[in-house]
C-alpha cells in the first residue's frame, strides 16, 4: 500500500464514519453488549477473586419466646455447628433449650483484600507448572510455524481447485470436537496402540510415546496447526504475483525473494498465527492431561484442580490468581509479538 | 469420499469408548407391578437429582431406564445431572446458584455435609416403606450413626487390578505398584485422597491421620513412585487395562468386573496392607425444594427391581437385601463384591479431615504430581 493511497482511503473512511456513526453504533451494540457481559465482567471477577479471600461463617436462625433471631458467626476451625448454635443463643441471651433452630449451616463468602493468593501462585510447584506451560507452548508454536509457513506458501500458489481441496483437508479434522481428536491420539500413541501394533508387525518397538513431553507438544501442534496455517495463507494469497515476477526480473534468487519480499509481506499473518497457537497452548489442560497420562501438570491443570475444589482452602481464589498471572503473561507475550508487526491490524487478532 | 473415510475412521476410534461405557451385565426388569402403588399427588413438580456419572441404570441394551420409569409412575419430572467427584458436588452445593433434591455423596462427604448443616434430617425407617431392604451392616455407619440423613446406595472397595500376562507372580501387596520390574506399566489414581490412601496403607499409617508427619511419610513414598509410573488416571484406566497398555492399577472392585468382561486376562486382589471401603448414600440437601418427591425417589431406588437394575449396571456391591437375595442377581456370588470372609480384608473408611489437614495434603499432592 503506498502512502498516498493509504491517506486517500483513510480520509474517505473518516467521512463515511461521520455519516453513519449512529448506524455504526447500533451495528456495534450487540457485540459491545456481548463483550461487556462475557468478557469484561468475567475478567473483573477473576481480578476480584484473585485479590480476595474466601471466609466461612455459620448462618443460624432460630426462634425463642415468639421472637425470631438471625445470626452470623465467623467459622473458626475449632467451632462446630453445635458450638455455633450455643454461641448464637448465648449472644441473644436465650437458653439453648428455649431456642428452636430453623436453620443452621456453614456458608462461604468473599472476604477482604489479600495478596496471599498471589503468594501461592509463586510456590515452587506452580512456578514449575508455569515454566513448563511456557516452554511447551513455545515449542508447539515454533513447530507449527515451521510446518505451516512453507505449506501456506505452497497452498497460496497452487491452483484454485487444489486450494479448495487442501483447505478442506485442513478444516476436516476441525469438524470433530477437540476432545474426541485428542482422545483418538491417545489410542494411536498407546503402548498397544495403532503405531506400536504396526511397529510390532515390522518386528520393531514397542516405543513409549504417550506420556512423554513429545506427545503433549504433538497434541498442541495437531490441534492448533490450522490456526497457524489460515492467517499465513490469507496474507500470502494477497501477495501480488506481479511483485514476485518483478523480483524474478530484477534477478533475485529464491532466498532473496523469500527474505526480502515474501517474509516481510507475510509478517502480519505470522504474528496472528503465533498468537493463535501460543495462547490456547499455554492455557490448555485437556491436551496435557490426556497426552501425558496425567504425568505432566501444566498451569491449566493446576487451575482446573483448584477451581474444582473451589471452597476448600480458597481454591477459587488461588485458581483466579493463577489465571490472572497467566493472562498477564499472555498479554506481555502478545504485546512483544505485536511489536514485530508494523501492520495496522490487517491480520491482527489481539 | 475422503469425508466418509475419515468419519468411518473416527467412528472406529470411538469404538473402545462405547465398550468402556457398556455395563458389565444387563438385567431385563420392568416395574409394571409398581403401577398404582406410588402417589401421583406430586405430579407436575420437578425433582433435581444430582448423581455420580454413570451411576444409575439408564436403559442401555433394553435395561430399565430408572428416571424415566419414576417419571411415568409418579408424574414428577426428573431433572438429572451428574458430577465426577465429591468435591465438585460439594462446590456446586455450596454455590447458591442451584438447588438439588437428591444427592449421592460418599461417606466422608456425608460426614462433612452433616457437620455443616447441609443435609435434611428425616426418618428413613418410618418414612420410606422400602428402607427395611437395607442390610443391617450398612445401617448406623460412622457418618450417620442414627440413620437420620442417608440411605445407602452402593458399597465399594479399592483393590489392585493386574494383567496376568504381564505380571508373573500374583501380587498380594500394594508394594507391587512400587516394583521396578513394571516401570512404565504402573497406573495410579489421579486423585489425592485415593493415592495417599494406598501409600498410607503401605507405610503403615492411619488413612485418616491428622499428623502432618504421617502425610509427609506417605508423600515421600508417592514421590518415589512417580518415576515408575505410566500415568495418573481416573476413567482412562478402563481403556488402559482393557487393551493391555498397563500392567497394574488400583481401582474399584466393581469397575474391575466391567474391565474383566472385555479383557479376561485381568485379575484382582485386595492387598494385605488394607484397602479403602466406601459407601455412597442417597441424601436430601437441607435446601431441597421438593423434599417429599425426593423421599419418593429414594424409596423408588430401594425397590428390589430398580435396585437390581442399578446393581447389574454399576456392578458395585449392593446394600439392598432385595438385590442380594434375588436369585436372578448375576453377581450375588461374586467373590470380589461379596467376599465370603470380609473380616480377612483390612478395610478403612475415609473420614472427613479438618480443613488444615486437607490443605496440607492437597499441597503435597500438587508438589508430587508437578515434580519430575
Amino acid at each position: 500500500m503506498t502512502g498516498a493511497k493509504a491517506g486517500a482511503s483513510a480520509s474517505v473512511l473518516t467521512e463515511k464514519k461521520e455519516k453513519t456513526s449512529l448506524g455504526a453504533k447500533l451495528l456495534n451494540a450487540p457485540y459491545l453488549l456481548w463483550s461487556a457481559v462475557f468478557i469484561v465482567v468475567p475478567i473483573l471477577m477473576v481480578v476480584f477473586y484473585a485479590f480476595s479471600e474466601t471466609v466461612g461463617y455459620y448462618e443460624i436462625s432460630f426462634t425463642a419466646g415468639g421472637r425470631e433471631y438471625v445470626c452470623e458467626l465467623p467459622a473458626a476451625e475449632d467451632l462446630t455447628l453445635e458450638g455455633a448454635k450455643e454461641q448464637a443463643a448465648a449472644q441473644a441471651g436465650v437458653s439453648l433449650a428455649d431456642a428452636t433452630f430453623t436453620h443452621a449451616s456453614l456458608e462461604y463468602r468473599s472476604g477482604g483484600f489479600t495478596l496471599a493468593n498471589l503468594k501461592e501462585v509463586w510456590s515452587p510447584a506452580s512456578r514449575r507448572a508455569m515454566l513448563l506451560s511456557f516452554l511447551y507452548s513455545l515449542a508447539a508454536t515454533a513447530i507449527s510455524l515451521v510446518i505451516a509457513y512453507p505449506f501456506a506458501y505452497a497452498l497460496s500458489r497452487s491452483g484454485a481447485k487444489s486450494q479448495r481441496i487442501q483447505m478442506l483437508l485442513i478444516m476436516l479434522p476441525m469438524w470433530m470436537n477437540m476432545l474426541v481428536r485428542t482422545y483418538s491420539w491417545q489410542q494411536i500413541l498407546e503402548n498397544n496402540g495403532v503405531i506400536n501394533k504396526a511397529l510390532a508387525f515390522l518386528g520393531l518397538g514397542p516405543a513409549t510415546m504417550l506420556g512423554t513431553s513429545g506427545a503433549v507438544i504433538l497434541g498442541m501442534v495437531y490441534n492448533y496447526l490450522p490456526y497457524m496455517i489460515l492467517p499465513i495463507y490469507t496474507v500470502m494469497s494477497k501477495i501480488d504475483v506481479s511483485l514476485l515476477e518483478a523480483a524474478d526480473d530484477l534477478g533475485c534468487n529464491w532466498l532473496q525473494k523469500l527474505w526480502r519480499l515474501i517474509l516481510p509481506l507475510s509478517v502480519p499473518g505470522i504474528i496472528s498465527g503465533l498468537i493463535m497457537v501460543f495462547v490456547p497452548s499455554i492455557s490448555t489442560f485437556y491436551i496435557s492431561q490426556k497426552m501425558s497420562n496425567g504425568m505432566i501438570k501444566l498451569v491449566g491443570d493446576l487451575i482446573e484442580s483448584k477451581i474444582k475444589d473451589q471452597w476448600a482452602g480458597g481454591g477459587l481464589n488461588v485458581g483466579a490468581a493463577m489465571s490472572l498471572v497467566l493472562m498477564v503473561i499472555i498479554l506481555v507475550c502478545t504485546f512483544v509479538m505485536n511489536r514485530f508487526s508494523d501492520d495496522d491490524g490487517g491480520g491482527m487478532v489481539v | 469420499m475422503k469425508k466418509t473415510l475419515s468419519l468411518c475412521l473416527a467412528a472406529l476410534l470411538l469404538l473402545p469408548l462405547v465398550f468402556a461405557l457398556a455395563s458389565c451385565n444387563k438385567a431385563l426388569v420392568d416395574v409394571e407391578n409398581l403401577e398404582g402403588t406410588y402417589t401421583r399427588d406430586l405430579a407436575g413438580t420437578t425433582l433435581n437429582v444430582y448423581n455420580w456419572a454413570e451411576y444409575i441404570s439408564e436403559g442401555a441394551e433394553g435395561t430399565l431406564y430408572v428416571t424415566k420409569a419414576f417419571e411415568k409412575l409418579t408424574g414428577i419430572e426428573v431433572n438429572y445431572s451428574t458430577y465426577e467427584s465429591n468435591e465438585v458436588m460439594y462446590s456446586k452445593l455450596k454455590s447458591d446458584a442451584v438447588s438439588y433434591d437428591v444427592i449421592i455423596p460418599s461417606d466422608y462427604m456425608i460426614e462433612r455435609l452433616i457437620s455443616e448443616g447441609m443435609l435434611l434430617s428425616f426418618d428413613p425407617a418410618a418414612e420410606l416403606s422400602n428402607y427395611h431392604y437395607i442390610d443391617e451392616q450398612y445401617k448406623n455407619l460412622y457418618f450417620d450413626a442414627e440413620n437420620k440423613y442417608s440411605v445407602p446406595y452402593n458399597v465399594g472397595m479399592v483393590g489392585l487390578i493386574y494383567n496376568t500376562t504381564m505380571v508373573k507372580e500374583a501380587p498380594d501387596s500394594w508394594g507391587a505398584l512400587w516394583d521396578e520390574a513394571y516401570k512404565g506399566k504402573i497406573l495410579m489414581f489421579n486423585n489425592s485422597r485415593d493415592s495417599f490412601g494406598i501409600a498410607q496403607a503401605l507405610v503403615g499409617v492411619d488413612l485418616n491421620s491428622t499428623d502432618k508427619a504421617d502425610w509427609d511419610k506417605a508423600a515421600a513414598k508417592l514421590t518415589e513412585q512417580k518415576t515408575l509410573l505410566q500415568g495418573y488416571v481416573m476413567d482412562e484406566v478402563f481403556n488402559k487395562m482393557e487393551d493391555g497398555n498397563a500392567a497394574l492399577a488400583p481401582y474399584y472392585a466393581g469397575d474391575f468386573l466391567t474391565m474383566q468382561e472385555i479383557n479376561p486376562d485381568l485379575a484382582f486382589v485386595y492387598p494385605k496392607e488394607g484397602v479403602n471401603i466406601f459407601v455412597d448414600s442417597m441424601c436430601i440437601p437441607a435446601n431441597a425444594r421438593n423434599a417429599e418427591a425426593a423421599k419418593l425417589f429414594i424409596n423408588f431406588m430401594l425397590e428390589p427391581e430398580v435396585a437390581l437394575a442399578n446393581a447389574e449396571t454399576i456392578c458395585y456391591a449392593s446394600p439392598n437385601t432385595g438385590v442380594t437375595g434375588n436369585p436372578e442377581y448375576s453377581l450375588a456370588d461374586n467373590e470380589y463384591l461379596y467376599p465370603k470372609d470380609l473380616s480377612a480384608i483390612k478395610t478403612t473408611y475415609f473420614r472427613d479431615l479438618d480443613p488444615s489437614t486437607r490443605k496440607y495434603y492437597e499441597d503435597l499432592w500438587v508438589t508430587i504430581t508437578t515434580g519430575n
